[in-house]
């Protein structure tokens, strides 16, 4: 049985038993991960998985299920308990499927999220790209103590479909290449950096000696890194860093934190929060973006959003449930691609022209605080003096609060990082607090 | 606080080894120890019997792999939630599926399938046969039950607990929070129990089962006074059946997420810098957990990738610093009847009076270094193959007490809520995160902080560590390890502890 069918197996069973709406969710992803170390396979991993999600809605309650088990049999009696437990459940009056005009509009841009050369990838295709990675860095440092290359790739089926009127299907592949090194510095420590992509054709993954060069050189730039006196400097973020600060606050955006008061961005729509060159758009339309999409998990159509323009927060992540409870209209249950509006500098212009700042290149460990705002990262990376990395750090801390952050952002780069839904620009955020000494 | 040492800690263990070897079978339910019965509930549980085993090694062997395992697993994971008043949300997730490995040397072939007739297994073990390329070897032709003891009998499982019991639970918890103080404005409750059947057979004929209880109950609080806000949670996660719940436990879930929201109003900015740091008992475990417990797992000693991996044997602490990671502590989220490559689960002695004495191994490591296994090869499910996994990492108690550290300590934090760690173990660089924690001030606890993070050097804090506290506990919170994409349920402990000196992230 295919999946639609399936789906609809399922949908017309928990009608009959009682569900008075359901939205079933099928999806099967195949995917094989290689490890290549020591001139070897270290470990081929390969693995088909299936699931099937359903969510009940009976008598105003609602229950949400999910299975791999996907023979009839065992799907009747899943269904059955599931619905027999929902009957316990308080009622909740927003518990419903969306109004079927929101899944109407969806785009058109044809978004190429599966690469149909899947298919011709072969085992020996996989284990050559996990070795030429491999190759481009043994014998290039004496310090190596070890040197793990990485291929994998996937490909994952999509059915979606509500008893209201809503179906969706789709198809994806994502394919992964990277390296972990670890050197010996001599002085006890081993430095360790990996450098990872992740793509959704084969064809647009960066060249294989590049990504080994780039983990090598990663690694040997974390060579000697020490901790400086406390100090409060300017801070420029990495482009591939920038998701790792302000990816910790994207919740605070969410309705569920709004709605249940655990938002330090409660009450600020239409409001500045942050500086005049921050300017941020949810776009689900990017073409083998790897947040793309057609609709979001509610069957929302999905559409460019601005979320915030010139430092005005413009709108909310709000799903249904929450835009129901909110009383205002949904827009979307998550974030797809997040885009910057660019400056006009590259990161490496922006270094040279600083005079003391600190290049933050990795995050460690921290946390953020939804309800509050407050932040405590982690952060290694090099201080900056007349536009040259002088001394390699580690073991610092940044800690602030967002509310000021995001009014301390000072440039944007023009530099966005390709291979993430976070396409995120290098950034330079003024007077931040750097504990270490 | 509970005051356990060393000696008590095993005498805990050995009450739990002696309840284990009384319980026997659980009625209705699949136990966990070896034995006929038992065993033929696991097998009826998967639709397959010995010669399917034997079937399936055998295609695994079949290019001359060096060994082999079959893994098995049934799990069920039920939550309701609690949000805005009302029980508002259940859900279940299930799981079933095998996993197939195949070792050569250190080389790891892994493949799995979630459909458990003869031939997907078979061709699921063709893929993972691939790692090795020479001739047959043969499967054994019998599978010896392993006798295992039972670190978490349970009476009743939790398929047997009706959704309405958990339902009034979660809503009292509502209720209670609600009623300790008029500044709570929202709250929600979590109630999460799973049971997890496991069964593995290897190419050495050995054949394990394990039954898995596991339940974790949250209250999650938000309170204003004047324009602040401020959230914060108090949870149990523990292998145990819904008997733990007592009265008294269940009263103070509420008092303790209430306590520690409210505190946060008179938080102050931490300060920043190199400071002194107390360590509370308890989950301030994390710091054994994220400085050091990774670097002595095994797989990055023995690819010489860890900061540990040439200190076998050497002293890397203070004398008094005693650490363990064990899976024997009765019902604690951490503990295993039998890791998940057969082989016995243990105390492992990793730091004995300052030299540390063993990593943590699974089977490649425990060979490649000539050693025996530790118990410690653990995965997430069968979509996974095993690696060298913490357990339960404790240290031991110390000659000192909490006033005396406390007393010693000029200017500098006390930490005492946890929320998350990280380390990078190649230099060993470690962070933990403190939800609060106070001021000290010549030697006396002042105001409270939060949100601080706190970033060191596992190796260079451990030398640091001046002070062991003589109050051992353990955590109670729900603690999940993260490591190459797989995560499995840890515990940890820590008596009361100084480090001397450790860079505070604080707003300065």
């Amino acid at each position: 049985m295919n999946k639609i069918d399936l789906a609809n197996w399922t949908q017309g069973y928990a009608k009959q038993q009682g569900a008075d709406d359901t939205s079933i969710v099928i999806s099967k992803r195949r995917s094989i991960d290689i490890e290549y170390r020591d001139s070897n396979i270290d470990k081929l991993r390969e693995s088909t998985e299936n699931s099937l999600s359903v969510e009940l809605y009976a008598g105003g309650k609602y229950s949400s299920h999910r299975t791999n088990d996907l023979r009839k049999p065992a799907l009747q009696k899943f269904i059955d308990n599931a619905l027999a437990m929902t009957k316990y459940l308080g009622e909740d009056p927003y518990q419903a499927l969306p109004d079927p005009a929101l899944y109407e509009g969806r785009h058109n841009v044809e978004l190429e999220l599966f690469d149909s050369g899947y298919h011709k990838v072969d085992t020996k295709n996989r284990v050559d790209r996990a070795r030429q990675i491999f190759d481009q860095i043994q014998g290039k440092d004496d310090r190596i103590v070890s040197i793990t290359s990485y291929y994998s790739d996937s490909h994952y089926e999509n059915v979606h479909l509500k008893s209201n009127g809503f179906q969706g299907t789709y198809e994806s592949s994502n394919f992964g290449a990277g390296a972990e090194v670890s050197l010996d510095d001599g002085s006890g420590k081993k430095p360790q950096q990996w450098k990872y992509y992740s793509v959704r054709h084969l064809n647009d993954l960066p060249d294989l000696a590049r990504i080994g060069d780039e983990a090598l050189k990663r690694t040997q730039d974390s060579v000697g890194q020490t901790k400086i006196e406390s100090t409060e400097l300017p801070m420029i973020l990495q482009n591939n860093q920038v998701r790792g600060l302000l990816g910790r606050m994207w919740g605070a955006l969410y309705g569920n934190n709004l709605q249940q008061k655990s938002s330090f961005l409660d009450g600020k729509k239409g409001t500045k929060i942050g500086s005049e060159l921050l300017t941020i758009t949810d776009d689900p339309t990017i073409v083998r973006g790897m947040g793309s999409r057609y609709y979001d998990g509610d069957g929302i159509a999905a559409k460019v959003m601005p979320v915030i323009e010139n430092g005005v927060l413009k709108n909310y992540y709000i799903n249904v449930y929450y835009g129901r409870k909110m009383e205002v209209p949904p827009t979307a249950g998550g974030s797809s691609n997040v885009t910057f509006k660019l400056g006009s500098r590259s990161g490496a212009e922006i270094e040279k022209a600083m005079d003391r700042a600190i290049l933050v290149t990795g995050f460690l460990g921290g946390n953020a605080n939804s309800t509050t705002g407050d932040f405590s990262l982690g952060i290694s990376g090099w201080l900056i003096e007349n536009g040259l990395r002088t001394t390699p750090i580690n073991e610092m801390n940044i800690s602030g609060n967002y509310a000021d952050l995001l009014n301390q952002l000072v440039e944007v780069g023009n530099d966005p990082y390709q291979f993430s839904s976070w396409r995120t620009p290098t950034m330079v955020f003024d007077r931040i607090q750097f504990a270490g000494l | 606080m509970s005051d356990i040492t060393r000696r008590d800690f095993v005498k805990v263990t050995g009450s739990g080894l002696a309840l284990a070897s009384l319980s026997g079978f659980i009625p209705g339910l699949i136990g966990c120890a070896g034995g006929k019965e038992l065993q033929t509930g696991y097998f009826g549980r998967f639709g397959i019997d010995s010669e399917t085993i034997r079937k399936v090694l055998s295609e695994a062997l079949v290019y001359g792999g060096d060994y082999a395992d079959i893994f098995f697993q049934h799990s069920i994971r039920n939550s309701i939630r609690l949000e805005d008043r009302i029980v508002n949300s259940a859900s279940t997730s299930v799981q079933l599926g095998v996993g197939i490995r195949v070792l050569k040397g250190d080389q790891t072939g892994y493949s799995f399938t979630e459909d458990l007739n003869l031939e997907s297994m078979k061709g699921a073990a063709r893929t993972a046969a691939n790692i090795a390329s020479g001739s047959k070897t043969a499967p054994p032709q019998e599978y010896k039950p392993m006798t295992l003891p039972n670190y978490y009998p349970v009476e009743m499982s939790w398929e047997d607990v009706g959704i309405d019991k958990r339902v009034n639970i979660v809503k009292a918890l509502d209720e209670a929070v609600f009623a300790e103080d008029s500044r709570i404005i929202k709250n929600y409750v979590g109630f999460h129990d799973t049971e997890k059947y496991i069964m593995v057979a290897n190419s050495d004929g050995l054949l394990s089962t394990d039954y898995q209880p596991m339940l974790r109950v949250i209250v999650y609080c938000t309170a204003e006074q004047d324009d602040q806000r401020e959230s914060n949670y108090f949870d149990y996660s523990i292998r145990d059946d819904i008997s733990f719940l007592t009265k008294e436990k269940l009263d103070r879930m509420p008092k303790e997420a209430v306590k520690r929201t409210v505190k946060l109003f008179d938080a102050k900015p931490a300060p920043a810098g190199e400071l002194p740091v107390v360590l509370t008992a308890g989950s301030s475990g994390i710091l054994l957990h994220e400085a050091i417990g990774h670097g002595m797992e095994a797989d990055f000693n023995r690819i010489g990738t860890s900061i540990y991996a040439d200190k076998l044997n050497k002293p890397i602490a203070q004398d008094f610093v005693n650490i363990v990671d064990s899976g024997l502590n009765p019902n604690i989220r951490g503990s295993i009847n039998v890791d998940d490559e057969c082989c016995h689960t243990e105390e492992t002695m990793l730091v004995e009076n300052g030299i540390l004495r063993t990593y943590m191994h699974d089977r490649i490591s425990a060979k490649h270094y000539g050693v025996d296994p530790t118990g410690s090869g653990r995965r997430q499910s069968f979509k996974h193959y095993p690696l060298p996994r913490m357990r339960n990492t404790y240290m031991l108690n110390g000659p000192h007490t909490f006033d005396e550290i406390i007393a010693s300590v000029k200017y500098g934090i006390l930490a005492d809520q946890f929320t998350n760690g990280q380390v990078n173990i190649g230099p060993g660089d470690f962070t933990f995160y403190v939800k609060s924690g106070s001021l000290i001030e010549d030697g006396k606890i002042t105001a409270t902080i939060k949100d601080v993070n706190i970033i060191g050097n596992g190796p260079e804090v451990l030398e640091k560590v001046t002070m062991v506290g003589n109050d051992f506990a353990m955590t109670e919170g729900g603690w999940t390890c993260g490591k190459n994409g797989q995560s499995v349920p840890v515990s940890m402990g820590l008596p009361s502890a100084l480090v001397s000196s450790i860079t505070v992230g604080g707003k300065g």
